[in-house]
């Protein structure tokens, strides 16, 4: 069961109408390493986990459908009130025959999200250890649209965003520490 | 011994025959996380107010990545 809060995690102020910029951002969406793979990732391994990271997976998992919150936004403002003209030049004109202005689950070459994009082995640590590695791919992948966006205060809450990244990939490797055991004792093999 | 950077440097090769100005340079991110382990007590905080612009409450943490066009991309 979830509480929903009717606002944005971060604020999102979006400069000018710049449809280029959506197509770079629905990485983030609909993407691999988006935040929508990451929030189907994480809700969907805290059944087979051991109880003390339960909550963090939860946590994390909730939070990250407040990041694609945030991300459809800044998708619908940046193409919204986008002209026929504006949408080719920005070559997003094969998502708007399909869709409008409609925000659709692919990435930036409009290929459909897909299950595949996750995993859940069933062994906490491979589970974990995925987890880490997703964080470290979003954040890089923020990274890059960063380097593609000439928007400032857009890139004020990716940054945001990024940060979030590195805060998730932080406890995630702190639940390994957990599960593993070792942390307090002394190492001798 | 070094400063603690979340940056980190490599040269990679450069052509004679390469097509495009080379970039000698390559930048890459290595944030905090990486190097931490489990998180100590009583690190430094930012103020709630602070914290939440930051996106974490914790000064370690902090690692902000700037555009190309962006003031700040310099000193990163």
């Amino acid at each position: 069961m979830w509480i929903y809060e009717k606002k944005l995690q971060y604020p999102v102020k979006v400069t000018e109408c710049n449809p280029r910029l959506a197509k770079y951002l629905i990485e983030q969406y609909g993407g691999a390493d988006g935040e929508l793979a990451a929030a189907l990732r994480y809700l969907n391994q805290r059944y087979t986990i051991p109880d003390k990271v339960i909550g963090l997976l939860t946590d994390i998992g909730t939070e990250e459908f407040a990041h694609l919150e945030m991300i459809a936004t800044m998708i619908y403002k940046l193409t919204k009130d986008a002209t026929p003209e504006q949408i080719k030049a920005a070559g997003i004109e094969d998502h708007y025959v399909n869709h409008d202005n409609a925000l659709f689950y692919t990435n930036a070459s409009g290929v459909p999200f897909t299950a595949s994009y996750i995993q859940a082995k069933g062994d906490p640590i491979a589970d974990l250890y995925e987890d880490i590695a997703a964080e470290e791919k979003a954040r890089a992948t923020y990274q890059w649209i960063i380097d593609m966006s000439d928007d400032v205060q857009l890139n004020d809450s990716l940054r945001f965003l990024r940060e979030r990244e590195i805060v998730h990939s932080q406890r995630f490797r702190e639940a390994v520490d957990m599960l593993i055991e070792e942390r307090d004792r002394k190492k001798i093999f | 011994m070094k400063d603690f950077t979340t940056r980190k440097v490599y040269y990679p090769y450069v052509s004679p025959f390469d097509p495009c100005p080379p970039i000698t340079e390559k930048v890459y991110s290595t944030p905090a996380q990486l190097y931490l382990g489990f998180q100590p007590e009583n690190l430094q905080q930012f103020t709630p107010q602070e914290a939440l612009y930051a996106g974490t409450l914790w000064k370690v943490f902090y690692d902000p990545y700037y555009g190309w066009y962006e003031k700040g991309r310099e000193d990163q």
